[in-house]
């Protein structure tokens, strides 16, 4: 399998031998896997696309049965949409859906599932519980976590930092709040939290404008590596790369790559993998390829990645 | 008296622009000292570039009595080109500069044909201009989400490090993209003020069947607005890939909004008839500082950022118009 996991951490582990330790037989009567995903409008949905397609690809080469039909969508309702056409026009027998707002998709997945269709959603959750089949999801609690717990030790005798947030999501909520909590206490002061969409021309705005307004600024949390990206050309024109470090997340290849190279601007990076949607995929699949129980929730880990480990999350071919 | 009402009007539409500029300044310095500090005023003129030099094309278009919605995807469209074309030709030409001057020329091609192919479908085959530019704004938006792979399209370190210069050089203290904002508005100043194109332009947005009648080649005139509206779209690429030496589907997102705002704030009729360069410059600006002001403090809750956007943009159009004015017993 070539999708690249930190951590598959399983609520049972026990289904992990079960799952990769089988044999996988072909199988001989027809299926067709449904998945639904957002379009490729920023970096790490352009990995989501590249990952999906890809397994896509492999799942239907090895094994000739399978039929899998892959839509993306540029908005919630739009993704409804496409989930009534893979039901009513492509008759699926399993969906993979990664929602576009769990809200607004709770209804519509709900649907789905009671035609007795396989039900797997990815990263983000329902608003109902039960619902699923089986959860693939990174954690962004974790992400937040990891990147406050980061920046707390590095500047444990205190500092100022600034933090740029994304698109105000559940997601960007998730990862904001569990990096206020883990920060707490410490002393280390955010001086002030903004949106920088996740997209490289906001995260160099924002940046630019905390760096006219903060004289001491000793880390940044970008929270996303296309904000990063931003961030590190604004510090570059304000000449203060010296005075500050970034910590971005997601795991694009080009801060991957930074990281590997010892940058110190960009010294660690914390991990959200795209991939999550080939481990959906593959999981998915299995269900009609073997006996073997997959039905639960997969959490995937959100490591640290520095200079040591960094080569194990280099993928210089993806496009995130 | 209804004369003396007019020209009192009319002063106010010129000015109204100019007040609500002055008013966000003083706005600005009030909410943080940093807001009137060298740097952030250079970051806040370099950044309205973009918008800006769009929105000078924009101008022509609107004048003339049509709309172009394509502008920000077909931004993205011509740095995804410009990043593939240095890239690809990286091995072939030694010079780094002749390299850079290839990749704009192309830029400036692929813009005026761009706009030339707007123009046509709306002149010739009479198509709406807003569903010709809703149509090729999809299609330059799907193309350089194609071209990245859905991710991001990256300009090779070496080109970057040279062409970055055109984006945070300076000349006099000033930056490049302010000094290339400010050339493109005395051009486009003169065309639209001091030609017989910029009376065609006002006369067509005004009555298209008289202006036809008054045997100015409407088709020509149209076609060329829209060629003119891509020429700005590109020298507004040229300023942009060197900054973060990246393209992406997400590049360029709401610019065409963004440019018909600052042609509307700066007392361009939407309907046509009437546009004003210098008001477009000012509306340019006033969107920039909004933006910057947001950021310089944490009084307003991230989340009414759109809230706050959108009333000043009201006020802005609201001054501008003088609406009050009529209204006020005399």
């Amino acid at each position: 399998m070539n999708f690249h996991l930190g951590r598959l951490k399983l609520l049972t582990p026990s289904i992990l031998a079960a799952v990769f330790g089988l044999s996988i037989i072909a199988s001989a009567s027809a299926q067709t896997i449904g998945v639904s995903i957002p379009a490729a409008t920023h970096g790490w949905a352009g990995g989501l696309n590249f990952h999906a397609e890809e397994t896509k690809k492999r799942l239907e080469a090895a094994n000739p049965g399978m039929k899998i039909v892959l839509l993306t969508a540029n908005s919630a309702s739009e993704q409804a949409n496409d989930l009534e056409d893979l039901v009513a026009i492509h008759q699926i027998d399993a969906l993979v859906v990664l929602p576009f707002e769990s809200a607004p998709l709770t209804g519509p997945v709900r649907n789905v599932k009671r035609r007795g269709i396989f039900v797997t959603v990815v990263d983000r959750g329902l608003s109902e519980e039960g619902i699923e089949d089986v959860y693939v999801a990174g954690n962004n609690a974790e992400l937040g976590q990891v990147s406050a717990k980061y920046i707390k030790e590095r500047l444990s005798s205190g500092g100022n930092i600034v933090i740029l947030r994304g698109i105000p999501t559940v997601i960007d909520e998730q990862r904001f709040d569990a990096f206020i909590e883990e920060i707490e206490g410490s002393n280390v002061i955010v001086l002030d939290d903004k949106h920088a969409n996740w997209n490289r021309d906001d995260g160099f705005t924002v940046m630019q404008d905390f760096l006219a307004r903060f004289p001491k600024i000793d880390a940044v949390w970008a929270q996303d590596d296309d904000i990063a990206i931003g961030v590190i050309q604004a510090v570059r024109q304000a000449r203060r790369q010296d005075e500050l470090f970034i910590v971005g997340g997601g795991g694009m290849k080009d801060i991957v790559k930074r990281v590997m190279d010892g940058d110190k601007l960009t010294p660690v990076d914390v991990l959200y993998p795209p991939s999550m949607i080939a481990t959906a995929m593959e999981l998915t699949a299995l269900k009609f390829l073997s006996n073997a129980p997959i039905n639960g929730d997969y959490i995937l880990g959100s490591p640290l990645i520095t200079q040591d480990n960094a080569e194990d999350y280099y993928f210089p071919e993806s496009p995130f | 008296m209804p004369e003396i009402k007019i020209t009192r009007s009319i002063d106010l539409k010129t000015a109204g622009p100019f007040v609500a500029l002055i008013a966000l300044f003083i706005l600005g310095a009030f909410v943080n000292d940093a807001f009137l500090s060298s740097g952030n005023l250079s970051n806040i003129l370099a950044r309205s570039s973009f918008i800006g030099i769009v929105a000078i094309g924009a101008t022509f278009v609107i004048t003339a009595g049509g709309i172009d919605l394509s502008v920000g995807s077909m931004a993205a469209f011509i740095s995804g080109c410009m990043i593939l074309i240095m890239n690809s030709l990286m091995d072939k030409i030694e010079s780094l500069p002749v390299l850079i001057l290839i990749a704009i020329f192309a830029s400036a091609l692929i813009g005026a044909a761009a706009g030339c192919i707007n123009g046509l479908l709306t002149t010739k085959a009479k198509i709406e201009a807003f569903i010709v530019t809703l149509g090729t704004m999809g299609i330059y938006r799907s193309l350089i989400t194609y071209m990245a792979d859905g991710g991001t399209l990256s300009l090779n370190f070496t080109v970057g490090d040279v062409y970055s210069e055109v984006y945070y050089g300076t000349l006099l203290g000033v930056p490049y993209p302010v000094w290339v904002f400010l050339c493109v508005a005395i051009i486009g100043y003169v065309l639209l003020n001091k030609t017989v194109f910029g009376r065609h332009c006002f006369a067509i947005g005004s009555n298209e069947k008289v202006a036809l009648y008054s045997a100015i080649h409407v088709d020509r005139v149209k076609t060329m607005t829209y060629i003119l509206q891509g020429i700005c779209v590109s020298i507004a690429t040229i300023i942009y890939v060197p900054r973060l030496g990246s393209a992406s589907g997400q590049t360029g997102v709401l610019w065409e909004l963004e440019a018909i705002a600052a042609v509307i704030i700066g007392g361009t009729m939407l309907k046509g008839g009437y546009g004003r360069i210098w008001g477009t410059v000012v509306g340019a600006l006033i969107l920039t500082l909004i933006g910057n002001i947001l950021n310089l403090t944490d009084m307003i809750s991230n989340y009414l950022n759109g809230a706050v956007q959108g009333i000043i943009v009201i006020a802005a159009v609201y001054l501008q118009r003088g609406a009050w004015r009529k209204r006020a017993p005399t």
